[in-house]
This record gives structure tokens, C-alpha cells and sequence, in this order.
């Protein structure tokens, strides 16, 4: 009876993956993934250079390209609210926002987290801030792309953040020092072999979860609005077209809020694990 | 097993299928190009936007703080002047009062000076008046007593030149030895 009951459970998986192998579901990856070109459909498709670097494949991707569109603007956008304050004090328009979030990064982040010695540490913060900000809008607009929801980027990101945060805290306690305060005071002594190896894998985790966290943020939400895009051309109805319609502005306008929020977390718990790092007492 | 089987065949012909790649693919390429992009990115920024804008912000807010702190001394300050300027009238108020007072009194103890010396003078004058007047009587007195005397003298004189007689003398004499008989 069991036996009969399985081969029923594992039939209809069989048929189930035979239909998803015949669904396509590639044009929702295919807005989602990296590619060698930028798709702007009814104007033609730009393709990417194909480049080579001793046998590893270094092509400029879309990824590259948007994370480049997104490094310009930063650029032409800060250089322009440095320049506004030689002018004068007041900020206004474009500067305000920057500065209300630059204060913000330097208020509510750095300056908690870290406490002293957080100057040295504002330069990497903010530019990690605005950074993934402006891939996470980027992939917000039509024709965009999210750099940031790519698993590469978001892990060489929190690689950086990785060699950040040791070198403040190699900076700040010495080498032998840095490592001798991974270990919490007071443990048995035979506790410290395992102790040791716990924190140093705890090192690792930490970026881990940053890289997964916004990659995983920005990708799923696109996911979620392409599917219920989608919906209407899977369904053959226009019944649906309201109902995912709505849905999808509202994933949209939740996006938004996401974007705003994984940069924060992502430039937070950066700061976070450089305090921690650097004042090994708490 | 089989059903678990499956479940992995699913899982994989999802991400077979899906545009010949998988979200967690990693590109070493992408890699490269990230570390590049974003250490090109923090360099330049740290150079061209936050050491500007970071060290405007602080300034800035050093400006606002020592405004702030400058105003809130200058606010004492004149709150201490205020506080002066009425203490200051309230002492030129009573000093004004203590000036008037005393000169009251100065005039009033002027006045009852004054009256008494003009008392003491016109009882002195009074007192020389009087003692002028008796001393006039005195001395009139004195010459009045003189004349009267001459006069009498004289007019003694003229009567004894007149009436000296032998017979009334006698008779005058008997007279009163006879009235000292009686007695």
C-alpha cells in the first residue's frame, strides 16, 4: 500500500518535472542574470566587448556596465555637492539629500558602531552606502540591471568588507593582539582550541551573510514582480492583468523601500563588525 | 528515495533550464571587475567627495556650534546688563529717594535751627532790652533820687532859711517833748 502510494507521489513528480522542462522560464533569468549584452528590445541590443586576460574570461558584462553607470553618477553627482559647499553652507536641493544621507551614515552608523577612531573607517562606509544604493535604484529603473543582485558582486563586496574589517582590527590591536581577542575572556582553558576555531569561522560567516543577504534581497524581488508579470502571458488571460498588475507595483514600491534598506544593513552590519573588531573589550 | 530523487531531478531541470545559468554562477570576471570598479570608486571619491564634503559638514557644524555658544554668551551678557541696568535704577531710584529724604531733613533741622536762633536771638534782645530798661530806671532812678534830694535839700534849705525862728523853734520843741511825755 505504502510502495503503491510513493510510486503515485513519485509519478506525478516525474510529470511535474517533465512540464517544467518544457516551461520556459528563461526570460525571467534573463532579466535577472548577467549577460553579454544590454537588452533595450524595441531599440536593439547592445552587445558587450568579449575580453580575455590569460585564459580568464574578464568580458565586460551588463553587471559591469551598470556598476560603471553607477560609479559615474556617483562621481559627477558627489563632486558636484563637494563643490556646493564652497559656495555656501545651506544645502539645498541635490546636496540636501546627499548630505541627509551622509549624516545619516556617519550619525547613525559609524558613529555608534565604531565610536572613536570612526573617521577612518567614514570613506569605506559611505562608499559602500551609496554604492550598492545606487546599483539597487539602478535596477529599479526600465532597462536597468541590479548589479547587486548578481552573487559575484555582492561577495566581492562583503570580501572587501572582510579585509576591512581584519585590517582596522590588526590595525587597532596588533596582529597577535587581534587574535587573542577573538577568544572571549574567561573560558576554561580547554575550551580555546575549539573557542579559536568557532570565532574564526564566525570571521567568515559574517561576510557570508552580507554577500547572501543582498544578493538574495535584490534578486527575489525582481523575481517576484517578473513572476506575477508573467502570470498574464502563462494564464493566456487578461483576467489576471489587475490582480498582477497591483501586485507587481506594490512588490515595486516594496522594492524601493528594500533597496534602501539592504544598502543600509549591508553599510550597518559592515560597521558594525569593524566596531566590533576594532573594540575587542565588549 | 525515489520521491527524493525526484525532487532533486525537479530542482536541477528548474536550473538547467533557465537561460543556460544559475543566479548563484559566479563569474570570476565579475570579480575582477567589481574589486576594480569599487576600489577606482573609493579612491576617487575619498579624494574628490568625502574629505570635501565630510570636512565642510564638520566645519559647518563647528560654525553653527560656536554660533550658538557665542549667542548663548552674548544672551547672558545681556541678560547680566539687564539685570545691572535695573539694579542700577533701583539704587539711583533709592539714592534719589535717600537725597530727597535727607534734605528734608536737613531743611527741617535747618528750620528748627533757625527758629530756635531766632528765638534764642529775640529772647536775648528781649532779655538785653530788659536789662537796658532796668538799668535805664535804674540809673533814672538813681539821678531822679539825686535831684529829688537836691530839690529837697534845697527846698529845705529855702524853708529853714525861712522859717528859722526862735519862738516856733521852741514852741516845736515843747511840742513834741510833751508828746514824748504822753508816751
Amino acid at each position: 500500500m505504502y510502495s503503491n502510494q510513493e510510486h503515485i507521489v513519485a509519478d506525478t513528480l516525474k510529470q511535474v518535472a517533465e512540464t517544467a522542462k518544457k516551461t520556459d522560464t528563461s526570460w525571467i533569468m534573463h532579466h535577472v542574470l548577467d549577460a553579454n549584452e544590454i537588452d533595450l528590445t524595441p531599440f536593439g541590443i547592445i552587445h558587450l566587448p568579449h575580453i580575455n586576460l590569460f585564459g580568464l574570461d574578464i568580458s565586460i558584462t551588463k553587471h559591469v556596465v551598470f556598476m560603471w553607470i553607477a560609479m559615474l553618477i556617483l562621481i559627477f553627482v558627489l563632486r558636484k555637492v563637494a563643490k556646493s559647499y564652497k559656495n555656501s553652507f545651506v544645502p539645498k536641493g541635490v546636496t540636501n539629500l546627499t548630505e541627509t544621507l551622509i549624516l545619516f551614515v556617519r550619525d547613525e552608523i559609524a558613529k555608534p558602531t565604531i565610536g572613536k577612531g570612526y573617521e577612518n573607517f567614514l570613506p569605506y562606509l559611505l562608499t559602500v552606502f551609496f554604492f550598492i544604493l545606487t546599483c539597487n535604484f539602478l535596477g529599479l529603473i526600465p532597462y536597468g540591471s541590479t548589479a547587486t543582485g548578481n552573487i559575484s558582486v555582492t561577495a566581492t563586496l562583503a570580501t572587501i568588507s572582510f579585509f576591512v574589517i581584519q585590517i582596522g582590527g590588526i590595525w587597532k590591536n596588533g596582529f597577535f593582539g587581534y587574535f587573542k581577542g577573538l577568544l572571549p575572556h574567561g573560558i576554561p582553558a580547554w575550551l580555546i582550541p575549539i573557542m579559536f576555531v568557532v570565532e574564526l569561522l564566525g570571521l567568515f560567516t559574517k561576510p557570508f551573510a552580507l554577500a547572501i543577504r543582498l544578493f538574495a534581497n535584490m534578486t527575489a524581488g525582481h523575481i517576484v514582480i517578473l513572476a506575477l508579470i508573467g502570470l498574464i502571458f502563462i494564464l493566456h488571460t487578461y483576467i489576471v492583468v489587475p490582480i498582477s498588475i497591483a501586485f507587481a507595483l506594490f512588490i515595486f514600491l516594496l522594492e524601493i523601500l528594500v533597496a534602501l534598506i539592504q544598502a543600509y544593513i549591508f553599510t550597518m552590519l559592515s560597521s558594525l563588525f569593524i566596531g566590533m573588531a576594532v573594540h575587542q573589550e565588549h | 528515495m525515489k520521491t527524493l530523487s525526484y525532487f532533486l531531478i525537479l530542482a536541477f531541470s528548474g536550473g538547467e533550464h533557465a537561460g543556460g545559468g544559475s543566479p548563484l554562477d559566479v563569474n570570476p570576471g565579475l570579480i575582477l571587475w567589481t574589486v576594480v570598479t569599487f576600489i577606482f570608486l573609493l579612491l576617487i571619491l575619498k579624494k574628490l567627495a568625502w574629505k570635501p564634503i565630510l570636512n565642510s559638514l564638520n566645519e559647518r557644524e563647528n560654525l553653527i556650534k560656536e554660533s550658538l555658544e557665542k549667542a548663548e554668551v552674548a544672551r547672558k551678557e545681556a541678560e547680566k546688563l539687564i539685570a545691572e541696568n535695573k539694579l542700577n535704577m533701583q539704587k539711583a531710584e533709592e539714592e534719589a529717594q535717600k537725597i530727597i529724604e535727607q534734605s528734608r531733613d536737613l531743611a527741617e533741622k535747618l528750620k528748627a535751627q533757625i527758629l530756635d536762633e531766632s528765638k534764642k536771638t529775640a529772647d536775648k534782645m528781649l532779655q538785653d532790652a530788659k536789662a537796658e530798661i532796668e538799668r535805664k530806671n535804674s540809673e533814672a532812678f538813681v539821678k531822679l533820687k539825686e535831684q529829688v534830694a537836691d530839690i529837697a535839700i534845697n527846698a529845705a534849705e529855702k524853708i529853714l532859711k525861712e522859717n528859722l525862728d526862735k519862738n516856733l523853734q521852741l514852741k516845736i520843741v515843747d511840742k513834741y517833748l510833751d508828746e514824748i511825755n504822753k508816751n
